[in-house]
C-alpha cells in the first residue's frame, strides 16, 4: 500500500535522481558515514571506562573465581609424594615407595615450603603441622626402610586419614572450600557429607543476610513510602524543608550514623536511660537493644532509608494529582482511586528502591560488624573475618564472596523476570 | 654559631642528620599505652644513639596476614614486627620470617650469652622474645561491692556475680578456663582439649555463659567496657588494666588466679634487604637494660631473667617530660609471686595445631 492510494493524501512529488551533496555524493552514504565516525568517536570516549572496568573489576573476579578452587600446595610442594601416592587404594597404609617420596619431600623442601603444605593440611586434620614440621627437623637423618623411619618419628605417619588426605589433596583443583561454604565436608573415606551440626554456619548465614536484607527492604518501604507521598504532595516550600531533613542523614558519614545508634541504643545508652528515668523498666533490667539483630535491623533501615525514599519521590513527583481526582469523581473511594490508580503508577519507583535497598543491604559490611554483636551478622562480616585468618581460609573467602556475588545475579534475574528492569526510574 | 648548635641538635634529635645516610626503620606493633612504652624504652634512646630514624605502625593485631601478604607480593616494607609467639612459630614455619642469629644480641651484663638469658622455652628459631604478660579477670568494684570473684569458677557464677561478662572473641584462652571452670585440673586443660570430649565439654561450658557475653576484639575494648559499666567482668590483658587503674584511676580489680600467661617479642619478616641494620636495633632493643626499662612504663615483665632485677618505679609522662613516680612496678608483674600461683603457661604449640579445627567450631558456636 503506498501513500498515494489512500484517498485524501497529499501526493508526494516523486524524486527525479537520488540526493546528492555539494561534492557529487549520495546523500545517505555520506549520513551513514558521519554517523559511523560519530559512533565511533563515542565508543572511542567509553574505552578508557571499560579498560578500568576490566582491570579493576572483572580481572579480579575472575581471579578470585579461579583461586576459589586452586589447591596447589601438595602437588607443588611434595611432588614425590603426589606422584606415588596417585595409584595407591587406599587400603591400609600406603607402600614404602611413598614413604621414601614423603622423606625426600621432606628432605628437598626445607622450611617455608613444608610449613605452607603443613598448614595447608592442617586445616583439614588438625595436629598435621607438629607431625610434618617435626620430620622435616630431622628429614636429614632418615634412613631406608623410611617406612619405619618415619614412623619411629611420629606416630601420626601411621594414620590412614594423613595419606587419603594427601592423596585428596594432591589434585590441583578442589571444590572443598565451596563444601565448606555450604557446610558440606569430605568424610574420611573421601565422601562429600554434611558437615557436624556444631559446625554449620555459612549456609545459616547466608539465609539470615537474605531475609534480614528483605525485612529491611520491607520496612523502608513501610517508613518511606508515606514519606515520599508526603514530600511530592508538600507545596515546595515546605517540601524543600522535609527533604534536607531526609537527605541531611543521607550526606553524613556512615560510620558517623552507626555510632549514633550505639550511644543511643546501648545498655547505658540514651533511650535505656531514659526508660529507667521513666520507670518503665528497672536498672537491673535494662534491655539489650543493640550488639544483635535488633540492632542491625534499626541502624541498617534507618541507612538506607533514603534510597527508598528518593526514587519513590521522583516518580511521584510526576504522577499528575489530576488523575486520582478523575477516578474520585467517577465514584472511586480514597483508598481505591489510591490503590487501582495512584500506587500502579509509583511502581517503577518502587521496584528501583527495592532493588537498590535490596542489593546494598545484602553486601553490608560496616553496620552489622559494629551493631550486629554475633547474632546479628550478615556473609560479608564471615568474609572478612576469613580474609584475615590463614591462607587457606583466605580461599574459602573467595568461595564464599563468588557464592554471594552468583546470590545476587540470581536475585537481580529473577527480579528482572518478575518487574522487569525496563520499568525502574531512579529519578 | 648558637644558632648552628642549634640546628644541629634538632637535627639530631629527630633523627634527620644521620638518616641521610641510614635508611629509616618501619616498626610494627599494637598501639596505645604498649607503643607508647616501646617508644620510651627502645625507639627514643635508639634513635638518639644512631640517629637511624624510627617509623611506627600500629598493625600488629593483624601481623600474620600483613607480613604473608607483603612477601607474597614481594614487596616487604615491615621491618622488625612486634608478634605472638604463637603466630611468629606460624609464619616462621611457612618461611616469612628471617632466622635469628641469637649468638649476636647482647650478653646479659653476668656474660650470660642472650639465648640462655631469656625465659626458658620462650625463644623461637625467627622469635625473640621481649615480654611476659598475661590475660587475666578483670572486675568493676562498683558493681560488687562485697567483694568480686575469687575463682575462675566465680566467673561463670552468674547468681552470686550477676552482670554481663565481656571476652576476647577467639577461641584461645576462653576454652581453657571454660574448662578450668568445669573442674579440669588446670596441668592436664591442653591434654583434655586435644579430645573430642573435652572439645565438647569446654563449649558445653562456654554455652552456660553465652548469653551473658560481649565479646571484645581489640584490647582497649575491656577496659573501656569496664569503666562505662556496659560489663561487669571482663577477660583483658594485664598492662591494659594497669593503666586504667593507675593512670586514670579506674575502680577495677585485678583476678590473677587462672592468669594464662605467654610472652610476645619481635620478628623480622624476609627480603627487607637491610637485615644486618635491624640486628643491630634489636641488639639494642633487646639489651637488659633497655627490657627493664619499658617496665617502667607498662606493667609487662621483661623477657630477660637478667632484667627482673632492674624493674623499679612507674614512670610517667608529664608536661613532655618523664618524671618517676612512688609506684613500684614489681607487684604488679603477672611474674610477680603472689599473682603467679596459679597461672597457666599458655600452649602455643597446642594452639598451632588445633587452632584451624577450633576456630572454625568457635566461629560456628558464636554465629549459632
Amino acid at each position: 500500500m503506498t501513500d498515494a492510494a489512500v484517498p485524501g493524501a497529499i501526493p508526494v512529488p516523486e524524486p527525479k535522481a537520488a540526493l546528492t551533496t555539494a561534492d557529487g555524493k549520495p546523500l545517505k552514504q555520506a549520513l551513514r558515514k558521519a554517523n559511523a565516525k560519530a559512533r565511533r568517536n563515542a565508543l572511542l570516549l567509553v574505552l578508557p571506562l571499560f579498560a578500568f572496568l576490566l582491570i579493576t573489576y572483572t580481572i579480579p573476579i575472575i581471579q578470585m573465581m579461579t583461586r576459589s578452587v586452586s589447591n596447589p600446595e601438595v602437588a607443588s610442594y611434595l611432588p614425590n609424594t603426589a606422584e606415588a601416592i596417585a595409584d595407591w587404594d587406599g587400603t591400609d597404609l600406603p607402600s614404602e615407595e611413598v614413604f621414601a617420596a614423603m622423606a625426600t619431600d621432606l628432605k628437598n623442601g626445607g622450611r617455608a615450603t613444608i610449613g605452607r603444605v603443613a598448614a595447608r593440611l592442617n586445616a583439614e586434620l588438625a595436629g598435621i603441622r607438629s607431625t610434618m614440621m617435626g620430620a622435616m627437623r630431622s628429614a636429614d637423618e632418615f634412613q631406608a626402610p623410611f617406612k619405619e623411619a618415619l614412623l619411629a618419628d611420629d606416630d601420626d605417619w601411621g594414620d590412614p586419614r594423613l595419606w587419603k588426605l594427601i592423596q585428596r589433596e594432591s589434585r590441583t583443583l578442589t571444590p572443598a572450600y565451596y563444601l565448606r561454604a555450604l557446610d558440606y565436608e569430605y568424610n574420611e573415606d573421601g565422601d562429600i557429607v554434611r558437615r557436624p551440626d556444631y559446625l554449620r554456619v555459612y549456609t545459616q548465614t547466608f539465609w539470615q543476610t537474605a531475609w534480614m536484607s528483605a525485612l529491611i527492604t520491607v520496612l523502608t518501604i513501610v517508613l518511606g513510602y508515606p514519606v515520599a507521598h508526603l514530600l511530592a504532595t508538600l507545596p515546595a516550600s515546605r517540601a524543600n524543608l522535609l527533604m534536607i531533613l531526609v537527605l541531611l542523614p543521607f550526606w553524613t558519614s556512615l560510620l558517623v550514623r552507626t555510632s549514633a545508634w550505639i550511644v543511643l541504643l546501648q545498655q547505658e545508652g540514651v533511650v535505656n536511660d531514659v526508660l529507667v528515668l521513666l520507670h518503665v523498666v528497672d536498672e537491673d533490667g535494662r534491655i539489650r537493644m543493640i550488639y544483635n539483630r535488633i540492632g542491625t535491623i534499626v541502624a541498617m533501615t534507618h541507612i538506607l532509608l533514603p534510597f527508598m525514599i528518593l526514587p519513590l519521590y521522583s516518580v511521584m513527583k510526576t504522577i499528575p494529582p489530576s488523575l486520582t481526582r478523575a477516578a474520585r469523581s467517577m465514584g472511586a473511594t480514597p483508598l481505591r482511586a489510591h490503590l487501582t490508580v495512584y500506587m500502579p503508577l509509583t511502581v517503577p519507583g518502587l521496584a528501583a528502591g527495592v532493588l537498590l535497598v535490596f542489593i546494598l543491604a545484602i553486601g553490608y559490611y560496616i553496620t552489622p560488624a559494629l551493631v550486629g554483636g554475633e547474632s546479628g551478622i550478615f556473609i560479608s562480616n564471615l568474609i572478612a573475618d576469613r580474609m584475615t585468618g590463614s591462607l587457606a581460609q583466605l580461599r574459602l573467602a573467595l568461595a564464599l564472596a563468588t557464592i554471594l556475588l552468583v546470590g545476587v545475579l540470581v536475585l537481580y534475574w529473577l527480579f528482572n523476570k518478575l518487574v522487569g528492569v525496563d520499568r525502574l526510574k531512579f529519578g | 654559631m648558637l644558632r648552628h648548635i642549634l640546628i644541629g641538635t634538632t637535627a639530631s634529635l629527630l633523627g634527620i642528620g644521620a638518616a641521610v645516610a641510614q635508611e629509616p626503620l618501619n616498626i610494627v606493633s599494637w598501639g596505645g599505652a604498649y607503643s607508647m612504652s616501646q617508644r620510651k624504652a627502645y625507639h627514643e634512646p635508639y634513635s638518639e644513639k644512631t640517629g637511624i630514624q624510627i617509623l611506627e605502625e600500629d598493625k600488629s593485631n593483624q601481623a600474620l596476614a600483613g607480613i604473608r601478604s607483603q612477601v607474597e607480593a614481594g614487596n616487604v616494607t615491615w621491618d622488625v614486627v612486634d608478634m605472638l609467639q604463637a603466630d611468629a612459630q606460624r609464619a616462621c614455619d611457612e618461611g616469612l620470617l628471617e632466622e635469628i642469629p641469637f649468638d649476636q644480641l647482647a650478653t646479659a651484663p653476668d656474660g650470660t650469652p642472650a639465648a640462655d638469658d631469656f625465659i626458658e622455652g620462650t625463644t623461637g628459631d625467627c622469635f625473640v622474645p621481649q615480654i611476659l604478660y598475661a590475660t587475666m579477670f578483670a572486675y568493676n568494684t562498683k558493681a560488687y561491692p562485697d567483694g568480686g570473684p575469687k575463682t575462675v569458677a566465680d566467673i561463670w557464677d552468674v547468681e552470686k556475680f550477676p552482670g554481663t561478662r565481656s571476652f576476647e572473641k577467639i577461641p584461645q584462652k576462653n576454652l581453657e578456663w571454660a574448662l578450668i571452670a568445669d573442674g579440669v585440673d588446670p596441668a592436664e586443660v591442653y591434654d583434655v582439649l586435644a579430645t573430642q570430649e573435652g572439645q565438647d565439654r569446654a563449649f558445653a561450658k562456654l554455652d552456660e555463659l553465652k548469653d551473658h557475653i560481649i565479646w571484645w576484639d581489640a584490647g582497649a575494648q575491656p577496659p573501656q567496657m569496664l569503666a562505662d559499666g556496659e560489663a561487669n567482668i571482663v577477660t583483658a590483658y594485664n598492662g591494659r588494666i594497669f593503666n586504667a587503674q593507675v593512670n586514670e584511676g579506674q575502680p577495677f580489680e585485678i583476678m590473677w588466679d587462672g592468669q594464662m600467661f605467654e610472652v610476645d617479642g619481635w620478628v623480622v619478616p624476609v627480603d627487607t634487604g637491610q637485615f644486618e641494620e635491624i640486628m643491630d636495633y634489636l641488639k639494642f632493643a633487646t639489651d637488659t637494660q633497655r627490657l627493664a626499662d619499658q617496665a617502667k612504663w607498662i606493667s609487662y615483665a621483661p623477657a630477660r631473667n637478667s632484667s627482673v632485677d632492674l624493674v623499679g618505679n612507674l614512670w610517667k609522662e608529664e608536661g613532655g617530660k618523664a618524671v618517676e613516680t612512688d609506684i613500684d612496678m614489681k607487684p604488679h608483674m603477672p611474674t610477680s609471686p603472689e599473682n603467679f600461683q596459679n597461672a597457666i603457661q599458655f600452649n602455643t604449640d597446642f594452639w598451632a595445631d588445633y587452632g584451624d579445627a577450633l576456630e572454625e567450631r568457635f566461629n560456628a558456636w558464636l554465629n549459632s
